[in-house]
C-alpha cells in the first residue's frame, strides 16, 4: 500500500491549486452571483492543457492518469464548484465514452478536439419521466436508410448549450427495455437540436444546466456509439466513472469550506480572543477535517481502481454517497462557524453549502449510491 | 603604511541627462563630506566623475555642493547613456585616479553602469546601500561599513570590501539628506579624455518615450500622508487632510493592488522611497516592505486600530484608534489651527 | 537561436517573518519559488521559442534540491535544465556568481541570454550585467518589452524612470527583465507528464574549468561583516485616546513642529 502522491500527481496538484487560487477564485463569487457559464476559465484550462488529462497523447490527451484529473476537479472545486462539475461533465461523461466505445474513426473525429478543449463536450441521459430510473427513456431514435431520426427531450444536463459534443440516449427499440436503449454522438448545430430552457438552481449556478430539445434530428449511422442496444451499459460505465468526479468535487468544495473557516476563525475575535482559542471551535474543525480526509482516501481510492483497471463501480459509489454527505454536513458546519457573515453573501461559505446540495443528487442520487452498495454487500 | 598604494579619496559618480545633474549625486557628495570628516587624519578628499558632453560648466554646481575636485570627462560619444561607452571612460578614470571608494546612484543608469564596471575591475560593489559608514577599528584603511536591506527588507547585512579597491557602493534617491549648495566653495576642475579603443555602437536607441508624469512626484513631497488597507474606505479623507497641511497622498502595496491608487504613488520596497519632513501613516500595518521606503522620514505619526501594528515601531507618535473616525476630525483642527 | 535564461531559486520574501525574540528570520516554512523577474524571463523565452523556433535552456546556480524548480520550468515547456552546484561555490557575491555562470555559459553557448533584472533575496541587480561583462557581450537592463527579432538584431522595450527607450542590439546581448511585463504561464498537464521523463544536467565545479580563485567565497572580493534585524526603536509614544483628543494632540504637536502653515 502506498498512500503518497506520485512525483508526477504532486507537480499536477501544485498547478491545479495555483491555477485555481490565482484564476479560479477571484470569480467564483461573480459567477455564481450572476448565474453565468465561467467561459474564460475554461479557456485557461485549455491553456494548461488541463481538459484532457486522463487520455492518452495519441488522442489528444495530456496522458496521464484518472486521479491527476481527480486532483483537478477537487482543486477547483475547493474555490468553484461551477468550474469543478464543467471539468468533469466535459471529463467524465462527455470525453469518456467516445474514448472507450467510440470506434477508431469516431476518436480520430472527436477526441483530439475535446482533448485539446477546442470544444466543449457533455452526456444527456435524463428525461423529464427518467430520472433515477433511467430505464424509462422516452427519446426515440428511429433508424431510417443510412441515417436515425431522434426524437424527445432531455432536461437538467450540465453544460448545455456551451458544449458542442454531446453523447445522448435513446430508444431504438423499445420492446427490449434498457437493452434497447442506444448512445448517439450528437453536435450543436445539427438542424432540429436545440436547446431548452435554462434551469435556475440552489447551488453551481454558473454551470449551464438546461434542456435538450430534439426535432426529428436526423444523424448519420456513424454518430452510433458502441453497437445499438448497448447504451444503458455504455451510460451505466460512464456514470460509474463520472462518479468519482463527482465525490472530487464534493471533496473541495467541503475541503475549501475548512479553509475558508480556518483563516475566519483566526481572525474572529469575541470575548477578546480569537475563536480559534474556543474549544467548541476546535473540536468542530476536528472532526471536519477527519470526515473530508476519510472522504479523500475513499475518492482516491476509486480513481486507483478506475485507473488500475480494477472494477469500480463499488468504490465509485461509496466514494460519492460518503463524501458528498461530507460535503453537506461540512459546509453547514462552516456557515455555522462563521455565524451571521457565513449567513451572507460576503463569504464564500454559504456559496458552498449551497453547492454541495447537488452533489448528493447528480450522478446519482445518495440512495441511488445505497443501492449499489447494499447490491455488493448482500450478494 | 598603505594596503592599498595609491588608493585614496571618496569619489561619487554624479549622474547627469541632458546637462542636468540628478538630486541623488548632490545627496552622496553630502553623505561623503560626513565620511571624510570621520577619518580626519587620513586628510581625504570629496572627487565629483561628471561624464557627458559640453558638462564642464556644470562642474562648479558639484562643487557648491561639497566636492572638493570634479574629474570632468567630456565627449561626444558620452552625450547621452550608453552601457558601453560610459563603463569605458569610467574604468578609466578609476584605473588612473584611483579612488579608494565610489559611490553611485541606484538608479536605472546606476544599476546599469556600477556593476558592470565593478565586474572588469573585479572591485567589491554593493547594491542599494541604506547606512554607510567607516569602520571605527579599521580607520587607517579607510574601510567602509556598508548596510543594506535584504529578503525584501526583513534582514539588514553589512558588507565589507576588505581586499579591494575601490569600495563600490550603489545608494538609492533620497536616502541621504542633501545639503544646500554654498556657491562661494572653490574646487579643482581636472577634465580627463578617455580613449575609447571601439567607437561602434553596440546598442543603439533607437526612439524615447517620455513618460507623463500624471500627479505629483511623492518623493519630492515634504508631507506625506499615507494610506494602508485600513484606509481603504476613506481615501477622499486622507486626500483632504493631505492636501490641509499643503502635502500629497501615497499609499502601500496593498492599496495599489486592490485598485485604489495609481502605482506612481507606492511608497515601499517596491515603490519609491521618499524622506519627508512628516509622515502620517493612516491605517498601515508597516509591513517592512512598505516601512523600508519610508522609515528615514524627519517625523512619523502612525494611526491605526490594531495595537501590536508593527508601523508603531518606527514611528515618533503612535495614535491606536480607528482612521475614519480620527480623520475628518484632525481636518477640522488643522483648519483651526492655521486661522489661529 | 539558442535562448539561455538564468533562474534563481528564492525563499518566497513575503513569507518571510523575523523572530523577535532571536531577532533572526525564520526560514523554515518559507515556500521556495522562482525568482519573479526570472520567470517573466523564462516567459519572454517560451513566446520567442513559439514564434521563432528558438530553443530554451535553463542555467541555474545553487543547491542540489533548486532541481525541482528546473523540474518545473520543463513542466512549462524548456527544452534544458542546467544546475550548477558545488560546495564550491558557496558564499560567492555577483563577482564570483558572475564569473561561474559566464563559465557555464560558454561551454553552453547561446544567442541570446536573458536573466531577471534582480533576485527577490538578494536585491542586487548586478548578477546580469556582471555576467555580460565577463562574456564581453552587450546588455540592456530593465527590458518591459521584447518587441522584435530579426536576424541578429534584436528589437526590445526599456523602462526608465522618466521615459521609455526603444533600443536595438546586436546578438549576443544579456537582456535583464521585469517581472510586471508579462504574465508568466502555468505549468501544463502535457508537459507536466514529459518532465517526468527528462533530467536536469549538473555541473560541478570541475565540469566548469574555472579557477578556484574566482569561485564562491575566494572569488568574492565583498564579505558580510554582520547581518541583523531590524532594532526596534524604543522611543514610540502610543496613546489611546478618543477620537477628537487624538485629532487634537495631532494638530497641537504639527503646530510646534510649525508643519501646520498658512
Amino acid at each position: 500500500m502506498d498512500f503518497e502522491l506520485t512525483k508526477q500527481q504532486q507537480m499536477m496538484k501544485k498547478l491545479f491549486a495555483e491555477f485555481a487560487e490565482k484564476e479560479v477564485k477571484p470569480l467564483a463569487a461573480d459567477i455564481d452571483e450572476e448565474e453565468r457559464f465561467p467561459k474564460e476559465n475554461v479557456e485557461k484550462m485549455v491553456a494548461c492543457k488541463m481538459m484532457g488529462i486522463p487520455f492518452p497523447r495519441e488522442w489528444g490527451g495530456a496522458g496521464a492518469d484518472y486521479l491527476s484529473y481527480i486532483l483537478a476537479v477537487e482543486e477547483l472545486s475547493k474555490v468553484c464548484a461551477t468550474t469543478g462539475v464543467v471539468l468533469s461533465a466535459h471529463t467524465s461523461l462527455g470525453t469518456t465514452p467516445i474514448y472507450m466505445f467510440g470506434s477508431d474513426e469516431q476518436k480520430k473525429k472527436y477526441l483530439p478536439d475535446l482533448c485539446s478543449g477546442k470544444r466543449l463536450a457533455a452526456f444527456g441521459l435524463t428525461e423529464p419521466n427518467a430520472g433515477t430510473d433511467a430505464a424509462g427513456q422516452q427519446t426515440t431514435a428511429v433508424k431510417d436508410g443510412d441515417d436515425y431520426i431522434i426524437n424527445g427531450n432531455k432536461i437538467f444536463i450540465t453544460n448545455a448549450g456551451a458544449a458542442d459534443v454531446y453523447i445522448i440516449f435513446a430508444m431504438t427499440d423499445k420492446s427490449q427495455g434498457t437493452r434497447g436503449i442506444s448512445a448517439f454522438i450528437l453536435e450543436r448545430g445539427t438542424p432540429g437540436f436545440t436547446i431548452g430552457k435554462h434551469e435556475r438552481k440552489l447551488g453551481i449556478r454558473g454551470s449551464a444546466t438546461s434542456e435538450l430539445i430534439f426535432n426529428n434530428v436526423r444523424i448519420p449511422k456513424e454518430n452510433l456509439l458502441g453497437q445499438e442496444g448497448k447504451g444503458f451499459k455504455i451510460a451505466m460505465q460512464t456514470l460509474d466513472g463520472g462518479r468519482i468526479g463527482i465525490a472530487a468535487q464534493a471533496l473541495g468544495i467541503a475541503q475549501g469550506a475548512i479553509d475558508e473557516a480556518v483563516t475566519y476563525v483566526k481572525a474572529r475575535k469575541q470575548f477578546g480572543r480569537a475563536i480559534a482559542k474556543f474549544q467548541n471551535t476546535q473540536f468542530q474543525l476536528a472532526d471536519m477535517q477527519t470526515k473530508v480526509d476519510a472522504a479523500r482516501w475513499l475518492v482516491y481510492h476509486a480513481a486507483m481502481c478506475k485507473e488500475n483497471g480494477k472494477p469500480y463501480t463499488v468504490p465509485a459509489a461509496e466514494a460519492k454517497l460518503f463524501a458528498a454527505e461530507v460535503a453537506m454536513e461540512v459546509t453547514t458546519k462552516a456557515v455555522q462557524l462563521l455565524g451571521g457573515y457565513g449567513y451572507t453573501r460576503d463569504l464564500p461559505v454559504e456559496r458552498m453549502m449551497r453547492d454541495a446540495k447537488i452533489t448528493e443528487i447528480y450522478e446519482g442520487t445518495s440512495e441511488v449510491q445505497r443501492m449499489v452498495i447494499s447490491g455488493a454487500v448482500l450478494k | 603604511m598603505a594596503k592599498f598604494e595609491g588608493y585614496k579619496d571618496i569619489y561619487v559618480f554624479v549622474e547627469q541627462k541632458n546637462g542636468e545633474i540628478a538630486n541623488v549625486g548632490y545627496e552622496l557628495i553630502s553623505e561623503a563630506r560626513k565620511l571624510v570628516a570621520s577619518i580626519p587624519h587620513m586628510n581625504y578628499s570629496v572627487v565629483g566623475i561628471l561624464l557627458g558632453h559640453n558638462i564642464k560648466d556644470k562642474a562648479q554646481d558639484v562643487i557648491a555642493h561639497g566636492a572638493d575636485r570634479v574629474v570632468v570627462v567630456d565627449h561626444e560619444l558620452l552625450k547621452d547613456y550608453s552601457t558601453q561607452f560610459y563603463a569605458d571612460a569610467l574604468t578609466q578614470v578609476i584605473n588612473e585616479f584611483k579612488p579608494d571608494s565610489l559611490l553611485t546612484g541606484a538608479t536605472v543608469l546606476g544599476r546599469d553602469l556600477a556593476p558592470r564596471v565593478a565586474a572588469r575591475i573585479n572591485a567589491g560593489l554593493t547594491a542599494d546601500a541604506t547606512k554607510i559608514e567607516m569602520d571605527p577599528e579599521k580607520q587607517d584603511e579607510a574601510l567602509l561599513l556598508v548596510t543594506r536591506p535584504t529578503f525584501g527588507g526583513n534582514l539588514f547585512g553589512t558588507i565589507i570590501c576588505p581586499d579591494t579597491r575601490p569600495q563600490m557602493a550603489t545608494i538609492r534617491p533620497n536616502v541621504f539628506a542633501m545639503d544646500a549648495p554654498d556657491a562661494s566653495r572653490s574646487g579643482e576642475v581636472i577634465e580627463f579624455q578617455p580613449d575609447f579603443k571601439d567607437t561602434d555602437a553596440k546598442v543603439v536607441v533607437k526612439e524615447v518615450i517620455e513618460k507623463v508624469i500624471e500627479g505629483v512626484d511623492i518623493t519630492k513631497c515634504d508631507i506625506l500622508v499615507g494610506a494602508g488597507r485600513g484606509a481603504e474606505n476613506c481615501l477622499d479623507m486622507v486626500k483632504a487632510v493631505a492636501a490641509e497641511l499643503g502635502g500629497e497622498m501615497c499609499c502601500t502595496r496593498a492599496v495599489i493592488d486592490d485598485g485604489f491608487a495609481d502605482k506612481e504613488l507606492q511608497v515601499g520596497q517596491t515603490g519609491k522611497t521618499v524622506r519627508p519632513s512628516l509622515y502620517i501613516a493612516c491605517g498601515i500595518s508597516g509591513a517592512c516592505q512598505h516601512v523600508a521606503g519610508m522609515d528615514k522620514s524627519d517625523m512619523i505619526i502612525a494611526i491605526n486600530r490594531d495595537p501590536q501594528a508593527e508601523i508603531f515601531s518606527v514611528s515618533n507618535m503612535g495614535f491606536i484608534g480607528n482612521v475614519e473616525e480620527i480623520l475628518p476630525l484632525l481636518k477640522d483642527e488643522i483648519i483651526a489651527a492655521k486661522k489661529a | 537561436m539558442k535562448i539561455v535564461v538564468l533562474v534563481k531559486q528564492v525563499p518566497d520574501s513575503t513569507e518571510i517573518r523575523v523572530d523577535k525574540a532571536t531577532g533572526t528570520l525564520i526560514r523554515a516554512g518559507v515556500p521556495s519559488i522562482i525568482n519573479p523577474d526570472d520567470l517573466a524571463g523564462v516567459e519572454e523565452a517560451l513566446k520567442l521559442k513559439e514564434t521563432t523556433g528558438a530553443t530554451v535552456t535553463i542555467v541555474s546556480m545553487g543547491p542540489p534540491q533548486a532541481s525541482e524548480m528546473l523540474k518545473e520550468l520543463y513542466a512549462r515547456g524548456v527544452d534544458e535544465c542546467v544546475l550548477i552546484t558545488d560546495r564550491k561555490f558557496a558564499g560567492a557575491d555577483t563577482c564570483a556568481t558572475s564569473s561561474t555562470l559566464a563559465a557555464a555559459l560558454d561551454k553552453l553557448g547561446y544567442d541570446l541570454i536573458i536573466a531577471g533584472r534582480q533576485a527577490i533575496d538578494g536585491d542586487t541587480a548586478q548578477v546580469g550585467p556582471q555576467t555580460a561583462e565577463r562574456l564581453g557581450i552587450p546588455q540592456v537592463t530593465y527590458v518591459d518589452e521584447i518587441k522584435a527579432v530579426n536576424g541578429d538584431t534584436i528589437t526590445v522595450k526599456k523602462a526608465l524612470e522618466d521615459c521609455e527607450q526603444i533600443i536595438e542590439a546586436k546578438l549576443p546581448v544579456v537582456l535583464t527583465t521585469l517581472s510586471g511585463m508579462n504574465n508568466p504561464r502555468y505549468m501544463n498537464c502535457n508537459d507536466i507528464v514529459d518532465s517526468m521523463n527528462k533530467e536536469v544536467t549538473v555541473w560541478t565545479f570541475d565540469d566548469l574549468g574555472i579557477d578556484e580563485s574566482k569561485v564562491g567565497l575566494a572569488g568574492s572580493p565583498t564579505k558580510v561583516h554582520s547581518t541583523f534585524t531590524k532594532d526596534v526603536s524604543a522611543d514610540t509614544e502610543t496613546f489611546t485616546l478618543p477620537a477628537n483628543e487624538t485629532a487634537k494632540l495631532i494638530a497641537q504637536t504639527l503646530k510646534e513642529k510649525q508643519l501646520i502653515t498658512k
